[in-house]
């Protein structure tokens, strides 16, 4: 399994033009990103940077007009391919996780995450074994039957955490995660990230404006105008 | 793979319990229009098979006797019963009108039939309770629908009748529950004119001095009598001897005297076909509305509660879901709607129909047709909502 994330993510020229002619948008133009398996970077820059724009072309819900793109093992985009199937991409090689929970209200904890191997064809008891070594990772098995509405917002956080970890994807993108959290909460929902980054081999970026937990990040790309610029940060282990 | 459609309707039975009750109900009230139409069609025919006639003879170029007015001599039916094939013919008279019953009057069709036994034709045929007339005075058979009982006394025109006897669905093709009485009390019924009028008459007859001769001794007294009976009657009711074929005993009749003569095929045409064309048209109309109004309500629901879960479909498609299993879930959902809608339809139907004043017969074949059109419309209005599902983009769970 281990080489199957070799990669992580590599993003390499990168670019995105929204339209064509005279009204065309150049959303990104040529972004430079790498993100070993296990590490959680930092995506941040101001409104209208593209930082979005960059979070739905590595999340294979729009496609690049140029670059080269690899997640875990595989090249999947390169200059002007034409990607067969984004919503299988999406599936196996993406989690995501969104500032709300965005949980599915009418199924219970465990359902929410199992959902997604059985999107994938694996057999509803499988599924949700796996869902729930998740949610036992996580600390929350003991809500696994719970309803959405009957958690704590923690908790549906960390179910939603779960939910983008059950497939064991090369990569998870979690767009402002902390948005609505007290500094506390949003350091604890980084920690979770880092600490199963590394348990699960996976590259993660964070995409956030949150001052809070900017330090925390050990590596981080600024976006502007189209073009990243990586720093490094604090880390959060000393 | 778990139901999503099935967990949704869980998590919010409430709304979806509610709207297909209401649905139902609308559902109920389809399937009992297009009851009423099956009891007008069944009410036809057993006005038919319980006149026990295999022929009809009526007036020539009338419709007679249920359709149109018919008027045939009283005597006629004596050549009849001598037409080779004819096994009996009896008079009959049909008569809609008020029948009063202490203070209160129900409406009814009156019967006049020659008293005689249970198998003449004309006759009422099973009775539930009492005897068949008897007397060829002042006795009736009537159907329970009357709310009539045994030992009632009845008033048609001037005179009274005891209800010796009920029978049940007797009922006129325009559901009007039938009360048999003597024939010749029932052609005075037609006929009978108030004492004024007939004082009146008298007096114009006696003035009229082609009427009035004193050289002819008992002529006046004759052409009164004659101006107060009715000899009339609306039609001759005839069974052809077995194993004879109503259609050349028909074509016989019709050779001999200028008389319209039908076969129960024909009878049933003119009930079905023509009677009762206007009112199944009429409910035609209601059934298309109905359709209308209930495809109007499955797809906005569905409609509305797709739009509730915009986010949740933006996520699941982003999640890898793919756009079959979204459609199938809200299909899948539209079609539960259907079926819930259905059975509280179909129960509430049977529930209600015997409380109809006419008769509501619920037949399984339309239930079945009920169902497919049910199943149709629910496909059809759930196609607005998954457009609807199926133009989400999987971005907007990202957000700009
Ligand atoms: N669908 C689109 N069509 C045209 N232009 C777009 C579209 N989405 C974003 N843009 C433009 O691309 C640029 C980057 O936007 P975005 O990726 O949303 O930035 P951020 O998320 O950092 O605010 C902006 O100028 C924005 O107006
Ligand atoms: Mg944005």
């Amino acid at each position: 399994m281990a080489d199957t994330r070799a990669t992580g993510i590599r993003i390499e020229g990168l670019r995105k033009r929204y339209g064509a002619g005279e009204t065309a948008v150049d959303a990104l133009r040529g972004v430079d990103l790498q993100v070993a398996p296990g590490e959680v970077v930092g995506l941040i820059g101001p409104s209208g940077s593209g930082k979005s724009t960059l979070l739905k072309c590595l999340g294979a819900v729009i496609e690049p007009s140029g670059g080269r793109m690899t997640l875990g093992d595989e090249v999947i985009y390169d200059d002007g391919w034409k990607i067969r199937d984004l919503r299988a991409l999406r599936r196996d090689k993406i989690g995501f996780v969104f500032q709300a929970p965005y949980l599915i209200p009418f199924l219970d904890a465990t359902d929410n995450v199992a959902l997604l191997p059985m999107l994938a064809g694996v057999p509803d008891r499988e599924a949700r074994e796996r869902a729930h070594e998740v949610l036992a990772a996580l600390d929350v098995d003991h809500r696994a039957r719970a309803m959405p509405a009957q958690l704590s917002g923690g908790e549906q956080q960390r179910v939603s955490i779960a939910r983008a970890l059950v497939n064991r994807p090369p990569v998870i993108l979690a767009d402002e995660p902390t948005a609505p959290l007290d500094s506390e909460r949003a350091l604890a929902v980084i920690r979770i990230l880092e600490k199963m980054a590394g348990q699960y081999q996976t590259a993660i970026v964070v995409v956030t404006h949150d001052e809070k937990i900017i330090p925390t990040f050990e590596r981080i790309y600024h976006i502007r105008d189209g073009r990243t610029h990586e720093e490094a940060g604090e880390g959060l282990r000393p | 793979m778990i139901s999503l459609a099935g967990r949704d309707i869980r998590h919010a039975w409430g709304k979806f319990v509610f709207t297909g009750v209401g649905l139902g109900l609308l559902i109920g009230v389809t399937l009992t229009m297009a009851g009423v139409y099956r009891g007008m069609v069944d009410d036809a025919k057993v006005l038919l098979d319980n006149s026990r006639a295999d022929l009809w003879v009526v007036q020539q170029d009338t419709l007679g006797p249920y359709a149109e007015p018919s008027s045939l001599p009283d005597d006629l039916y004596r050549g009849i019963l001598g037409m080779p094939g004819v096994a009996r013919a009896a008079n009959v008279t049909y008569l809609t009108m008020q029948v009063g019953h202490g203070d209160r009057d129900v409406r009814a069709m009156v019967v006049g039939v020659v008293p005689g036994g249970p198998g003449e034709p004309g006759q009422p045929g099973y009775l539930i309770a009492g005897r068949h007339i008897t007397r060829s005075h002042y006795e009736a058979v009537a159907d329970a629908a009357s709310g009539l009982a045994l030992g009632d006394r009845i008033r048609i025109r001037r005179n009274h009748y005891l209800v010796v006897g009920l029978t049940r669905r007797m009922v006129s093709s325009g559901g009007d529950p039938m009360v048999f009485i003597p024939l010749k009390d029932a052609q005075e019924a037609q006929f009978l004119k108030d004492n004024d009028a007939i004082v009146q008459q008298r007096r114009r007859t006696a003035a009229n001095p082609a009427f009035n001769r004193p050289s002819v001794p008992g002529l006046l007294e004759a052409v009164i009598a004659s101006q107060n009976t009715n000899s009339s009657v609306n039609a001759v009711l005839v069974q052809v001897r077995p194993g004879e074929s109503p259609e050349e005993v028909a074509a016989a009749i019709r050779r001999w005297k200028r008389l319209e003569v039908y076969t129960r095929a024909q009878m049933e045409e003119i009930l079905i076909g023509k009677l009762i064309a206007t009112s199944a048209r009429q409910i035609g109309m209601f059934l298309v509305i109905l359709a209308i109004v209930s495809a109007a309500i499955v797809a906005f629901i569905i409609y509305t509660l797709t739009l509730g879960k915009i986010r949740e479909i933006a996520v699941l498609k982003l999640l890898g879901t793919r756009n079959r299993t979204i459609a199938g879930m809200i299909l899948q959902q539209a079609l539960a709607l259907g079926v819930l809608g259905f059975v509280v339809g179909k129960i509430a139907a049977t529930f209600w129909a015997p409380a109809f004043p006419k008769y509501v017969l619920l037949v399984p074949g339309d239930a079945a047709r009920g169902f497919v059109a049910v199943v149709v419309i629910c496909v059809l209005s759930s196609i607005l909502a998954i457009r609807a599902a199926l133009r989400v983009d999987p971005a907007e769970a990202i957000g700009g």
